[in-house]
């Protein structure tokens, strides 16, 4: 019985330390969301203020009035202006969903292709695909900006959609969601005279479903965090995304914590509730891809 | 059951060869699904990558409006080995790839060993914790730990103060003593969510009957562990050990934001944007930052194969 009172003082001793360092982990975020509602005073106590103790929009006000701009500017329309940050956040989403919808529609039909046909050069798309997985995607950054340049597209969302999309994880996490697929169905669909694209449409597409809908928010909150393209591809403050915009108030000389927690929070939030919603797909896509990576 | 019953005696064909025309039928319908997916692909990622290389054989900046400049040989790399800060970068990558890889690792399969077995709720609650950091953006994470190291106002200043670990108010990132070892605990923070998702995942998978059979036979935990638990999960470590490689060698959102490459930071991948968009006497020298992204994928490639290699013989 000795063993076992030392297995459960080390259960003890593990739950203990696994608290404390939850909230350490947590508590970076818990130093945003505070912050970003203290006065200034709490903020530049010498002595750190645990709790607000008082809490106040002035941050949200001063970052919110900083700059403004119209609100979105699509296809040559213009919309009401308003503070920049709404802006960013806007521009941000719409990436994001673009980023997002492109890379499901395409990955989900690639994925299908690289799992159930037997064309020829497949075997070499495959290996492209992984070589491409393992490099490190900053590297092509500069050829990457020329080449938006060339076709127009340099400070505009679509530069930072693009890459994105053609980021080669989604077609290999599709591809090991649609090898589960039974041959005989799709077979037995082509006898019974499917078209390719029915056979798609109404065999695949539903039995991949979890896998779309893992890299769908697998998709949306990578292309919401990525920093390093949208640094390179946006020059602009219309056009920047709510990261790049809490940067530029990083940059700035004299840092106005208060506004730098505001719009921290103003960024994550959003992002956080995505995750915490979706979370259970979340993981499913994290662990699929990782199968025989 | 129609479908499928139609469907073997279709297969049975096709153990003969394929012929020709059904051949074709495959090609066509493959490469039409395939080719939205290639034209981004190949656009975006496959295209780039071919101009990197040849880019890194030229002078090309950014001023300059043909794609590729002139071709100069082998000089950037020539370049290179005389480039002192380069080979600090070099060095200061190593460095934290060298620490926080093992230290993500061993943490990772520590934190996931310890809730697996927890009940659902808990395991989930943890998962999630650790998983935050990751979630919140490089930004917003590094925004918060900027003011936490701040020298004044930080808390972590004043935490230490308080408890007399410290005498005086320490200039974390501005000291070069330090400077380096606050960005590899951030870059820790936020890398060690997706490893222990992976483990967890894995070790629930670890076959129950061997776990049961080897408790039979009178092994402790810790044997359960190394001898039974540890051979199944070793695809997975190999798989976490290559994307924490990769992730550590692209830290640069902490470098760029924190300390500007000062105070002893500077890492390739943030020299590459420094060469190439902020160089002051000519603006862009894009053909040799181009260079440095070879030797830096060389590098993670070389690493990652040696990795594989490692991890195959065990």
């Amino acid at each position: 019985m000795k063993t076992n009172a030392r297995s459960r003082a080390y259960k003890i001793f593990t739950n203990i330390v696994l608290v404390i360092l939850a909230i350490l982990f947590l508590f970076p975020l818990y130093w945003i969301i505070t912050g970003a509602f203290k006065t200034g005073a709490d903020i530049f106590a010498t002595k750190p203020v645990w709790f607000p103790t008082k809490w106040t929009m002035a941050n949200f006000d001063r970052l919110l009035n900083q700059r403004t701009s119209p609100l979105f500017q699509l296809f040559g329309w213009t919309g009401p202006t308003g503070p920049a940050a709404y802006r960013w956040l806007i521009n941000t989403v719409l990436m994001s969903v673009g980023a997002m919808l492109l890379t499901c529609a395409t990955a989900s039909m690639a994925g299908y292709a690289l799992a159930k046909k037997r064309f020829r050069g497949r075997g070499l798309i495959f290996s492209l695909i992984v070589c491409a997985m393992a490099l490190p995607k900053q590297v092509i950054l500069i050829p990457l900006l020329k080449e938006m340049s060339a076709l127009h597209l340099y400070n505009t969302l679509w530069a930072v959609i693009f890459p994105t999309v053609g980021w080669p994880f989604g077609v290999f996490l599709m591809k090991q969601f649609s090898e589960s697929v039974p041959s005989e169905m799709l077979e037995a669909a082509r006898i019974d005279g499917a078209s390719e694209l029915r056979t798609f449409a109404t065999v695949v597409l539903p039995l991949v479903k979890p896998g779309i809908g893992a890299l769908a928010i697998f998709t949306f909150i990578n292309a919401w965090n990525d920093y390093f393209m949208q640094l390179v591809m946006l020059s602009d403050n219309v056009e920047y995304t709510i990261s790049m915009g809490i940067s530029t108030l990083m940059g700035e000389a004299s840092v106005d914590m208060g506004v730098l927690m505001a719009g921290s929070a103003l960024a994550a939030a959003p992002i956080i509730i995505v995750f915490l919603i979706f979370q259970k797909y979340f993981t499913q896509g994290i662990t699929m891809g990782a199968v025989k990576g | 059951m129609n479908y499928q019953r139609k469907g073997r005696s279709f297969l049975a064909k096709k153990h003969q060869k394929m012929s020709r025309a059904l051949q074709r039928r495959e090609d066509i319908s493959g490469y039409s699904f395939m080719l939205p997916s290639l034209i981004f692909f190949i656009g975006f990622v496959v295209a780039p990558m071919i101009i990197c290389i040849l880019m890194g054989f030229t002078d090309a900046n950014m001023t300059d409006s043909s794609m590729l400049g002139h071709f100069i040989g082998l000089k950037n790399y020539a370049k290179l080995f005389q480039d002192k800060v380069f080979q600090e970068a070099l060095w200061n990558t190593f460095l934290i790839v060298l620490v926080s890889v093992p230290a993500t690792c061993a943490f990772s399969l520590w934190v996931s060993s310890s809730i697996y077995q927890m009940g659902s709720f808990s395991r989930s609650f943890y998962r999630i914790v650790f998983y935050l950091p990751v979630v919140t953006g490089s930004v917003a994470v590094t925004a918060v730990w900027k003011w936490m190291f701040d020298g004044y106002t930080g808390i972590i200043n004043s935490v230490l103060t308080g408890a007399g670990l410290i005498e005086r108010n320490i200039n974390w990132l501005g000291d070069t003593r330090y400077a380096l070892w606050c960005i590899i605990l951030i870059l820790f923070t936020t890398s060690v969510g997706q490893p222990i998702v992976l483990y967890v995942s894995a070790l629930g998978n670890v076959d129950r009957s061997l776990v049961e059979a080897a408790e039979v036979d009178g092994a402790t935990n810790t044997q359960v562990f190394w001898n039974v638990k540890w051979p199944q999960v070793l695809p997975t470590t190999l798989y976490i050990l290559v994307i924490t490689t990769i992730n550590s060698f692209q830290c640069f959102a902490l470098i760029q934001l924190l300390t500007s490459g000062g105070s002893g930071t500077n890492t390739v991948m943030y020299h590459i944007y420094y060469t190439a968009f902020k160089l002051t006497e000519q603006s862009g020298h894009f053909g040799y930052a181009n260079a440095m992204g070879v030797v830096l994928a060389i590098a993670i490639g070389l690493l990652s194969a040696l990795q594989f290699k490692l991890a195959k013989e065990k």
